[in-house]
């Protein structure tokens, strides 16, 4: 059987006044459905370069990006993103904002009344159905990347794309939301790509991690499968060996052999 | 530019509810906060007031005191609506031709103005092209514009409603760009990710997301207009109270001119507040 999502052979670089940066090269990636994937890597390893161009928001320079086998050329609902900053927009109430892709992408599917249900079953999944008619400027950034979520689930994307999705957000609600997630995801088996600087989210959630080298011409260094099962508990696992060791594999990745150059990170 | 509103006074907050409460101390404190307010400007203006009929007061003074004004032109000021044929007519009529030669070419001068500013804002290339040209022209004073609009539309109120149109045009223009050009390009994403089409685009994210830089822009526009529509109907007469004004110069009654220019002060403060009260109120409902 073909791969779900394959990503083969793709680079990135960027024309500068200082002749062409390679920002990704040689990277292969290939994604089983269901499957839900961690990018994980230094700041400007590429990782969130790499997931704009599987949402089509960046073209790749060199290889391609196959989903069901066809090519990405172009955004789409098919591969729906949560943004890092939510990205509602703050003039439509959470109501409006996912009927606004509702209506996009289910607007010849589906009657005025199943998108209706569709728009409040969606934020019901994220726990939002108390704040339908607020303003996202009225609710908490944990609640605005609920909706962000909703709003994306609403699309029903073959890949859903995470943009560090809990990177704004304060420990308890980052926590709260990573359940969430998790618990979305055992429900409605979406595939998913997340990116991600924090090594216990990348562990907890993950059916691989996928680390990423530093840049510039950054690639993946090494894929981490997590063979932990789920459902998942944040408490038990604490000291489960499986997940320690994962941690620890991961962590030596990032600070031992792909350290950031001290000058370079300042 | 969102202008912070005062807290409603309890006692008004009170009315929308059930059972209206008196807050004695609310009112009070609200009285206090409103009179705070308005003493200072009247206060200047009572001693702006003061100084000018001390200097002006006596014979040989070029200009007449401010009694002296009130006393020539009470008829003036306590018949605004009188109309006794041609441009013999009350400070209410003037004004409203004015007003409706600035609501003509305003309304022109908004629509290309944001049309224009759309396109610039959102093509790179029509930026580049345009931007230059419009930062030149923009610095042509109003005026020097009328002998060319007399001479094309051969035509007094056309010309006017040029002038007007061609003075407002350039800061709206420029601050619809802005606007758009300052959308966030996570809103562009997410448009991009939905596949919205173009005019969905614009009426679902651009227009919302730039509408407080339009009305910076109509805001600013409308003040220049006011200025415009006296200095060109000064020179193109008829009724309207730029002539009106120069009509009184020329008939040597000085104190209808400090009337009239007291009258066009008030009425180009309350354009601009009706067009900032009109963006808050737009922008009220587009920013949280």
């Amino acid at each position: 059987m073909a791969n779900y999502l394959s990503i083969e052979q793709v680079g990135v670089s960027f024309d500068t006044d200082r002749g062409p940066y390679v920002a990704l090269r040689d990277v292969n990636l290939k994604v089983e459905k269901g499957e839900y994937i961690s990018i994980i890597g230094h700041s400007g390893c590429g990782k969130s370069t790499l997931l704009n161009l599987v949402a089509g928001l960046l073209e790749t320079t060199t290889g391609a990006i196959l989903l069901e086998d066809k090519e990405v050329s172009e955004p789409g609902p098919e591969r729906a993103v949560v943004f890092q900053n939510h990205s509602l927009l703050p003039w439509l109430s959470v109501y409006d904002n996912v009927k606004l892709a509702v209506d996009k992408v289910h607007g010849k599917t589906k009657s005025r009344a199943e998108r209706r249900d569709w728009v409040l079953h969606n934020l019901a999944l994220v726990g939002m159905s108390h704040a339908v008619d607020r303003k996202p400027g009225e609710i908490s950034g944990g609640m605005k990347q609920r909706v962000g979520i909703a709003r994306a689930l609403a699309m029903e994307p073959k890949v859903l794309l995470l943009d560090e999705p809990f990177g704004a957000l304060d420990a308890l609600t980052r926590a709260q939301l990573q359940d969430k997630v998790m618990e979305i995801q055992a429900r409605l088996g979406n595939t998913v790509i997340m990116i991600t600087h924090d090594v216990d989210e990348a562990v907890l959630l993950s059916d691989r991690i996928v680390m990423m080298t530093n840049g510039p011409a950054a690639t993946i260094g090494e894929i981490l499968t997590i063979e932990l099962p789920r459902p998942r508990n944040r408490l038990t696992l604490a000291d489960n060996p499986t997940y320690v060791k994962a941690r620890t594999a991961v962590m030596e990745f990032l600070y031992a052999r792909h350290a950031l150059n001290k000058v370079e990170a300042a | 530019m969102t202008v912070r509103t005062e807290p409603m006074p309890k006692f008004l907050a009170g009315l929308s509810g059930r059972l209206p409460t008196l807050d004695r101390a609310a009112v009070l404190r609200w009285l206090r906060r409103r009179l705070a307010a308005a003493l200072p400007p009247l206060v200047m203006l009572a001693l702006l007031i003061g100084l000018w009929e001390l200097l002006c007061r006596g014979g040989n003074a070029p200009l007449p005191a401010p009694s002296q004004v009130i006393a020539d032109t009470w008829d003036l000021i306590s018949d605004p609506f009188f109309d006794n044929g041609g441009t013999d007519k009350g400070l209410f009529w003037q004004i409203t031709a004015s007003l409706s030669r600035v609501a003509e070419g305003f309304l022109i001068s908004a629509v290309v103005g944001i049309s224009l500013g759309v396109l610039i804002g959102q093509s790179s290339l029509a930026f580049r092209g345009l931007d230059p040209i419009f930062q030149v022209l923009r610095t042509v004073p109003p005026l020097a514009w009328l002998p060319l609009s007399l001479a094309a539309f051969q035509a007094a109120n056309p010309s006017a409603i040029f002038v007007i149109a061609i003075t407002s045009v350039w800061p709206i223009i420029l601050n619809t760009a802005v606007g758009i050009r300052n959308i966030p390009q996570d809103y562009r994403n997410v448009a991009r990710v939905l596949r919205l089409s173009g005019p969905e685009f614009f009426f679902k994210i651009m227009l919302p997301a730039s509408v407080p830089f339009m009305f910076t822009g109509l805001r600013i526009g409308i003040g220049l207009s006011w200025l415009a529509i006296v200095a060109a109907e000064m020179l193109i007469g008829g009724v309207g109270i730029g002539f009106f004004i120069w009509d009184a110069w020329n008939s040597s009654l000085i104190s209808e001119i400090i009337v009239a220019l007291i009258a066009v002060g008030i009425v180009g403060y309350i354009l601009d507040r009706l067009i900032g009260a009109l963006g808050n109120l737009v922008a009220g409902n587009v920013k949280s």
